[in-house]
């Protein structure tokens, strides 16, 4: 694949798609293309984030571990982005993701990441709306499963 | 030491002063001599008198004397010579006294500069001496910049005054008095007069130069005080960037260099002051001569001629007089410095010589415990960090010490280092108090470290060997001139009071490393290199040296033969993928378009630039092989997209680190080139500007650039032309490329790619991680290991060890001690700069080290990690300087068991 399909790939991701195609193209250009095959961890939970990984190809399971082993929270497919919490906030990894097909990623490293936000503000706009995306839906899961406890609790 | 410089130079060089000043005495004779023959020739040949007529002769040499009652005693009648022979033998006597005197002069002024250097020398010793002995509390106050300053040039000028101390003021005080008494026997008054002068010139001038002195000592110490500084600035230059106080520093910097500049502008001032006071006053006596002595003759009580031989005299008198009391101001000059310095270095209570003296024999097993006595210590502002502590350690015991950074412990483990010294109580071991035993047997059988590490600048092996340096140990064999210098050396060390040991002898104890000698102390260093979980960085750092295969051809044979190995390995376990091996027929997608077309690596890249631009050569090869056109396209489509990439970027911007075709500078040069070519075919673009758009090409990968230039046509042609690269390169280019070759040693490339003999794949996030743990495997598998990890510890550590990180340096540091067999281990937070879990693995791996074998040393740790304690027979638990609890391991745990039932 090469840099021009990157720019197609990135540029249909929500974070990217208000970027311009000259700047998706420098950072495509300063990240690393990484592949893996199935079953291999692009990072595991607890780890200190280094970088943000945007799924070119392939799938991939993001799993937490619990007091009972790991429980599968999500699945993350082609054109999404996945690590981008623990750049953004310097925390370790929240989840493990381990890829359950062959897959292939652009690796956007956390300098490159945070530079682009202080360049691009519209970036760091769709950023803070993705994320209040994100933090309004699992709220609702929240409580919805604070009522279900409630509800077996009475 | 001394307080006075003309004592201690009298006390250490007594008898060459006396040797010198006799042989300038005896100088004297021919330099008199010398005087009085231009005389005689003119007189004599030249002029006729004593040469009656043309045959006439005189006695040449004749020895005659005249003695009290004996009469005139004629030993040798002499030679008859005529006018033209005693002209020339006069001659040949005046160029014999010519070269006698230069001679004398020479012979005196190496001997003064010999004995100002050795007198220097044994200064300079001196003072580094007192600072090995310096208590720990005064080396925490002084820079050391400004002790070295002291050393280095402070005392410089001492050297260049021991010559002259005595000699001088001997010969010119004589030349003056001889030339006043000759006055003073001309004339009473006048040589009243001239006497009288000097005297003025005696007491004033010093006088006045006494401001001299004071403005020279406030010299000294603010040029001394700026040399501290400018070496604060250069060690502190992190926190001063990091703190925007940049301009702080500029200001002190100023401010000091104002004040010195007022200091020497003053001293200028005063000297020249002083110098016009002196002319002044040498040339007011010949006013007085002149005037005086005029208007005695005029009166007639002075004949014209004594008036004559008087102002004749007097000549001879203000030279030695200017140079007497120059020299007096050169001594006290000197003398002040020099008490500078004294007071510096007379420190109270100096450790005495006799703790530190050397010791070639093996310092006996420490049998007695460890103990403090009643102890307290206290910090610079005089508050006690440590109160009353009475602890023992027992031979063989392990004690913890717990209680965070204010509780004490790290206090009293630094007591028991040695590195501070009790305010009150004791440390003892045994009965004898730790202060008053030899280093020899402390600095011996008790092994020191804590987290503050000081690594000096050399090899990462003479670090870790360093603490067993102790003593020159076997006597080196020199032969014909190395034994000539050997001599010489130790003739003057001692001369200069220098102890003589040998540097070149091999100071490495090895029995004190439980090896029995060179052979086996590698074993002994991989094993703490292991513990402290250093080897793979110093593997690490061996890999990626360089090394000159001539030297090592069995190790680089080694070394090639171990691609093979690596492949087999990658293929089995299914990770061929992870490294593009290097194959003469195909292209290697991973390196570069200019390696591949190379098929080798550029050793000089100067060289290559300029043969790139302006040799014929390439262009050629290049045309030849059909590639010039395609590359000029690809450079031109690489700038484009490299010009569009890039072009809104700040020059600073972190990306361009990322761009490894052209420096962020050249950009604007390039859209420029652009703009010029664009649109025009090759032919009609200018040479120059082809090659700076063909040359892009040479640094372009197609995974990492992903610009989709290569094709698996050009890829074919590029391989293609290597053969003409490596044939055909002409003999004023060899030696630039070093070509790649499956079965030879690259002496260019580091051991890890002469190892890999390829390029690491792209698609791998931990590619070179994984790759350098199956190499590391390789090593070990293939018993290449260790010959690898020596190449590591020939790694240059930098000053103070900053190329390592502070973790590495802390595990250096750790393993230096380590590898020591001692009675005693003091580990004062030793590893500080690492995380907790590698904390914990090492502190194990180390307590089984240590508890390994026959040997059972005692352990102090003081412990960040209340989970280790387990490990230990005791802690003892410290909290605001006082030893609250001091319990064994067992029944502590059971107490803390019941407390929580309890709870």
């Amino acid at each position: 694949m090469l840099l021009k399909d990157e720019v197609e790939m990135l540029r249909r991701i929500t974070l990217f798609s208000g970027l311009p195609p000259a700047k998706l193209k420098l950072l495509a250009f300063t990240s690393d293309r990484v592949m893996y095959s199935a079953g291999e961890d692009l990072f595991n939970q607890g780890d200190i984030g280094d970088a943000a990984y945007v799924i070119l190809s392939g799938n991939a399971d993001v799993l937490v571990s619990t007091p009972n082993g790991q429980l599968k929270v999500a699945e993350v497919e082609q054109n999404s982005i996945v690590g981008e919490i623990a750049i953004l906030c310097n925390t370790p990894r929240t989840a493990t993701v381990k890829t359950t097909t062959a897959l292939e990623a652009l690796r956007i490293r956390k300098d490159d990441f945070l530079k682009l936000l202080a360049d691009f503000p519209e970036m760091a706009v769709e950023i803070m709306r993705v994320l209040a995306d994100r933090l309004s839906q699992t709220t609702s899961e929240l409580t919805e499963a604070r009522s279900r406890v409630q509800r077996a609790e009475a | 030491m001394e307080p006075f410089l003309s004592r201690y130079i009298w006390t250490h060089t007594r008898k060459q002063q006396l040797w010198i000043l006799l042989v300038v005495a005896l100088s004297m004779v021919p330099y008199f001599l010398s005087f009085d023959l231009p005389k005689q020739i003119v007189n004599g040949p030249i002029q006729g008198a004593g040469f009656d007529g043309p045959e006439a002769t005189q006695p040449f040499l004749a020895i005659s004397f005249d003695l009290p009652f004996f009469g005139e005693v004629n030993l040798f009648s002499g030679f008859d010579l005529g006018r033209e022979g005693m002209l020339l033998a006069l001659s040949l006597v005046f160029l014999l006294l010519v070269i006698i005197n230069g001679l004398f002069k020479f012979y005196i002024n190496t001997y003064k500069g010999r004995l100002g250097e050795r007198l220097l020398r044994r200064i300079r010793f001196e003072l580094v001496d007192r600072v090995l002995r310096f208590p720990p509390g005064y080396l925490k106050r002084v820079k050391p910049a400004e002790i070295s300053t002291m050393i280095k040039d402070e005392v410089e000028p001492m050297g260049g005054f021991t010559g002259d101390a005595f000699v001088q003021p001997a010969l010119l005080g004589g030349q003056a008095l001889t030339a006043l008494i000759f006055i003073l026997l001309q004339s009473f008054w006048l040589g009243i007069i001239a006497a009288v002068i000097v005297a003025v010139q005696a007491i004033i001038i010093p006088r006045m130069r006494r401001r001299l002195l004071v403005l020279g000592r406030e010299r000294q110490l603010t040029a001394r005080e700026l040399s501290g500084r400018v070496s604060e600035i250069v060690d502190g230059i992190g926190t001063i960037r990091a703190h925007d106080t940049s301009n702080y520093e500029r200001a002190d910097i100023a401010a000091r260099l104002g004040r010195i500049f007022q200091i020497r502008y003053d001293l200028y001032q005063w000297k020249f002051l002083v110098k016009f006071l002196n002319n002044f006053l040498a040339q007011v006596t010949p006013f007085l001569f002149y005037s005086i002595g005029g208007y005695f003759a005029l009166q007639g009580r002075l004949d014209i001629g004594q008036l004559v031989a008087v102002i004749g005299a007097y000549k001879d008198l203000p030279g030695p007089l200017k140079e007497l009391i120059d020299w007096d101001q050169a001594r006290q000059d000197v003398q002040v410095k020099y008490a500078q310095v004294v007071e510096q270095f007379s420190v109270e209570p100096l450790i005495d010589p006799k703790v530190q003296a050397i010791s070639v024999n093996p310092a006996a097993p420490l049998t007695g415990a460890l103990a403090a006595v009643n102890l307290s210590v206290a910090d610079d502002g005089g508050s006690k960090v440590v109160e009353h502590i009475s602890l023992q350690i027992q031979p063989g015991e392990a004690v913890a010490i717990t209680g965070g950074t204010s509780g004490g412990g790290e206090a009293l483990a630094e007591a028991f280092g040695r590195l501070t010294w009790p305010a009150t109580g004791r440390i003892v071991i045994g009965d004898a108090d730790i202060h008053d035993l030899p280093e020899a047997v402390v600095g011996r059988r008790i092994s020191y470290a804590s987290s503050d590490v000081f690594a000096f600048q050399g090899s990462l092996g003479d670090n870790l060997l360093y603490g067993l340096k102790h003593a020159p140990l076997t006597e080196v064999a020199y032969e014909g001139d190395r034994e000539v210098h050997r001599k010489w050396e130790l003739v003057e060390a001692k001369l200069a009071g220098n102890p003589h040991y040998d540097l070149n002898s091999d100071w490495i104890d090895y029995q004190a490393a439980g090896a029995t000698g060179p052979d086996d102390l590698f074993t002994k260093i991989r094993a703490v290199l292991d513990v402290v979980q250093l080897s793979n960085d110093v593997l690490a750092l061996a890999v990626r040296s360089t090394i000159d295969p001539s030297e090592h051809e069995a190790f680089a044979g080694e070394i090639v033969a171990m691609r093979s190995a690596l492949r087999q390995r990658l293929e089995a376990e299914k990770l061929s993928d992870l490294v593009v091996f290097f194959e003469p027929g195909s292209y290697n997608v991973e390196a570069t378009v200019g390696e591949n077309l190379l098929f080798g690596t550029v050793t000089d890249s100067n060289r290559w630039e300029m043969a790139l631009e302006e040799h014929p050569f390439f262009k050629t090869v290049l045309k030849r092989a059909g590639l010039h056109e395609t590359f000029y396209g690809m450079g031109l489509e690489i700038a484009e997209n490299v010009v569009e990439l890039f072009r809104d970027l700040p020059p600073d911007h972190p990306f361009f680190q990322q761009l490894t075709f052209m420096t962020a500078e050249e950009i604007p040069a390039y859209e420029a080139l652009l703009q010029k070519v664009r649109g025009k075919p090759l032919e009609e673009v200018s040479e120059d500007d082809a090659i700076r758009i063909i040359r892009l090409c040479f640094g372009y990968i197609e995974p990492r650039h992903r610009f989709g230039l290569l094709t698996e046509d050009l890829m074919q042609k590029i391989v293609e032309a290597r053969r003409e690269f490596s044939d055909g390169l002409p003999a004023d280019l060899v030696g630039i490329i070093e070509h790649y070759q499956p079965d030879r040693y690259m002496a260019s490339s580091s051991i890890l790619d002469n190892v890999l003999f390829g390029r690491i794949g792209h698609k791998h996030t931990d590619g070179s991680e994984r790759i350098r743990a199956i190499v590391r495997d390789l090593f070990e598998s293939l018993g290449l290991h260790n010959k690898v990890l020596v190449f590591g510890l020939d790694f240059d550590v930098g000053a103070g060890g900053k190329r390592l990180t502070s973790g590495q340096r802390q595990k250096l540091n750790l393993a230096r001690a380590l590898i020591r067999v001692s009675d005693f281990y003091i580990f004062n937070q030793p590893l500080l700069a690492l995380d907790q879990r590698t904390q914990d693995q090492i502190t194990r791996k180390a307590f089984a080290f240590l508890r390994d074998g026959e040997r059972k040393p005692a352990i102090l740790w003081v412990l960040a990690n209340q989970d280790l304690t387990e490990l230990f027979d005791r802690v003892a638990h410290f909290e605001n300087g006082r030893l609250v609890r001091d319990e064994p391991v067992e029944t502590r745990s059971t107490d803390s068991d019941y407390k929580e039932l309890a709870s």
